[in-house]
């Protein structure tokens, strides 16, 4: 078991260079994810057929079709069109578009969620669609999409495995050569998986971060969140009397 | 064909058919402030609206009343643009709202020119509508800014008049949320005068509130009818506050007026079964 460790240790710049490789991957991937995401999915709720529909078709097109398939695609089949791109563009190409499908899905029955009298509020004001969008109706979508959209994120960060098939030397590829210079399967695989664990929980963290700022917008509370339940905690100790300090999430601490 | 109303001669007459407009309205007493022509509205295969044909003057206050299911609220929603017209035409000012009629033919304005208009209409809903994330005085400031084209200076400063006229001064700086459904409806209130609307229509506004809270509504509803000149249109259950500020009553039933009058006459002496029938139910 020692010498595990001391080829882990030995092993780890390695390591550092695949977690690199796996983050530039997973982070690109997640904002261009986002960025169809955002093209795609409010094209969908467009009232004109035009917009509509393609955007309808290439998102069921890539959500229908397999990550790894679609990085092969891109991997083999573009340079026999004249089009040849480094392994990393192709990873974060294939997961942008993967994964903006599937985002693009989220942003679009989050907009369409937005209740309908905020609509008719900002047409009584007279607000062109694009400044109804982009002040009443997304900054409200928003704050829904996020937990579906960290769910996607944090399956982004595991589906960038598959970019080892492309000569990319990402966390897993580091891993399975950590297993291959210590013999030892068991030993190397958990190190991945906490690894990847690890990295998972600091997103889904930032991701919370993030609810929690764009519902405190809102002058909401994120439903069942930490900070209520560790009052509630103190409550049922019977130690209610700081509960005020906690009470941040919703604004400006001024009470009526 | 591309549209071409910029130079177009316009057959109804009118003296201008664009919207852009020079702000300055209400010309001529004679010229309705509001102006149903032939209006018909259908959902599906449910007609809600038929022939429906009405003229509403320059500062009339009008309380449309009437069972639920009577098409009051779609004449509202209609005026407002968040229903599409069936058939028929609306005028604001003498000018058409949604379509106008082109050599014979019933033709639709583009949207441009529609939101134009519709910059002369207020509306305060049922269910308030705030705008959540935002704080009462964004709320009031964002379409003077942004439709008017208003600085924010000046918009921040008229919000803070009207936020004071409806007692809400000191909560400029909250969130919606915060505010009782009372106060948030006289922010929804404020938000709409921020327009200076030529037309304001008030759609059920006390009916999501607590008793207690109808109260301080109504009275900033008065204090509006009693200092402005602004045309009102109210769908209302509260008939002793349609006695009071309405100068006309309308009685609606299956999308037609079935009789309209001073609201002394329809409340005092209706001259249908069915008004009598109606007032009795909801007083």
């Amino acid at each position: 078991m020692t010498d595990n460790f001391t080829s882990l240790l030995d092993f780890l710049p390695q390591i550092g260079e695949g977690i690199q490789v796996t983050l530039i991957l997973t982070l690109a991937g997640a904002l261009g994810a986002m960025i169809i995401a955002l093209v795609l999915g409010l094209s969908m709720t467009s009232t004109h057929a035009w917009l509509r529909i393609p955007a309808r078709i290439i998102v069921e097109f890539f959500r229908g079709t397999s990550l790894l398939v679609q990085l092969f695609w891109l991997f083999y089949v573009l340079p026999l069109l004249g089009v040849e791109l480094d392994p990393m563009s192709c990873g974060i190409g294939a997961l942008a578009l993967n994964y903006g499908a599937y985002s693009a899905e989220v942003v679009r029955s989050s907009i369409l969620t937005v209740a309908r009298g905020q609509w008719e509020a900002a047409i009584a004001l007279s607000l062109s669609p694009a400044r109804r969008m982009v002040r009443i109706i997304f900054p409200q979508a928003w704050a829904l999409m996020i937990p579906s959209l960290a769910t996607l994120l944090i399956q982004l960060l595991k589906g960038t495995a598959v970019v080892s098939f492309i000569t990319l030397q990402d966390l897993t590829d580091k891993i399975n050569q950590l297993r291959m210079s210590t013999n030892d399967t068991f030993f190397s695989f958990t190190v991945g998986l906490i690894i990847y664990f690890v990295i998972a929980w600091i997103l889904q963290e930032l991701m919370n971060l993030l609810e929690r700022r764009a519902t405190a917008r809102l002058g909401r509370k994120r439903p069942n969140s930490r900070t209520e339940r560790r009052l509630a905690r103190r409550l049922a100790r019977g130690e209610g009397g700081r509960h005020d300090a906690d009470d941040t999430a919703a604004g400006k601490g001024v009470r009526p | 064909m591309p549209p071409t109303e910029n130079i177009a001669p316009d057959p109804d007459g009118a003296s201008s058919t664009e919207a852009s407009a020079s702000g300055a309205s209400a010309s001529g007493t004679s010229t309705p402030a509001i102006e149903f022509k032939d209006v018909e509205k259908r959902f599906g295969t449910t007609t809600v609206l038929k022939n429906l044909n009405f003229t509403i003057s320059p500062g009339e206050r009008v309380a449309l009343i009437g069972p639920s299911g009577s098409g009051k609220t779609t004449i509202l929603r209609l005026i407002m643009t968040l229903e599409e017209l069936t058939d028929g035409y609306i005028f604001i000012d003498g000018q058409p709202l949604t379509h106008t009629e082109r050599n014979g033919r019933r033709v639709e304005l583009p949207s441009k020119t529609t939101r134009a208009m519709t910059t002369r209409i207020g509306m305060v809903f049922q269910q308030f509508n705030l705008f959540p994330n935002m704080t009462v005085l964004e709320n009031v400031i964002e379409a003077p800014i942004h439709v008017l084209k208003k600085s924010k200076d000046q918009a921040v400063q008229e919000a803070r008049e009207l936020l004071d006229k409806v007692g809400l001064a000191e909560k400029a700086d909250e969130h919606p949320s915060r505010l009782s459904g009372g106060q948030q409806q006289r922010v929804a209130i404020a938000r709409a005068l921020a327009m200076s609307p030529e037309v304001l229509l008030l759609d059920e506004v006390t009916s999501a509130l607590d008793p207690e809270l109808v109260g301080d509504v109504l009275a900033v509803l008065r204090t509006i009818a009693e200092t402005t000149d602004i045309t009102m249109l109210l769908v209302t259950h509260e008939m002793q506050f349609a006695r009071e500020v309405s100068d006309r009553v309308m009685m609606f039933d299956g999308g037609q007026v079935l009789e309209e009058g001073p609201p002394n006459q329809i409340f005092g002496a209706p001259r249908h079964e069915r008004t009598r029938t109606f007032l009795s139910s909801v007083q």
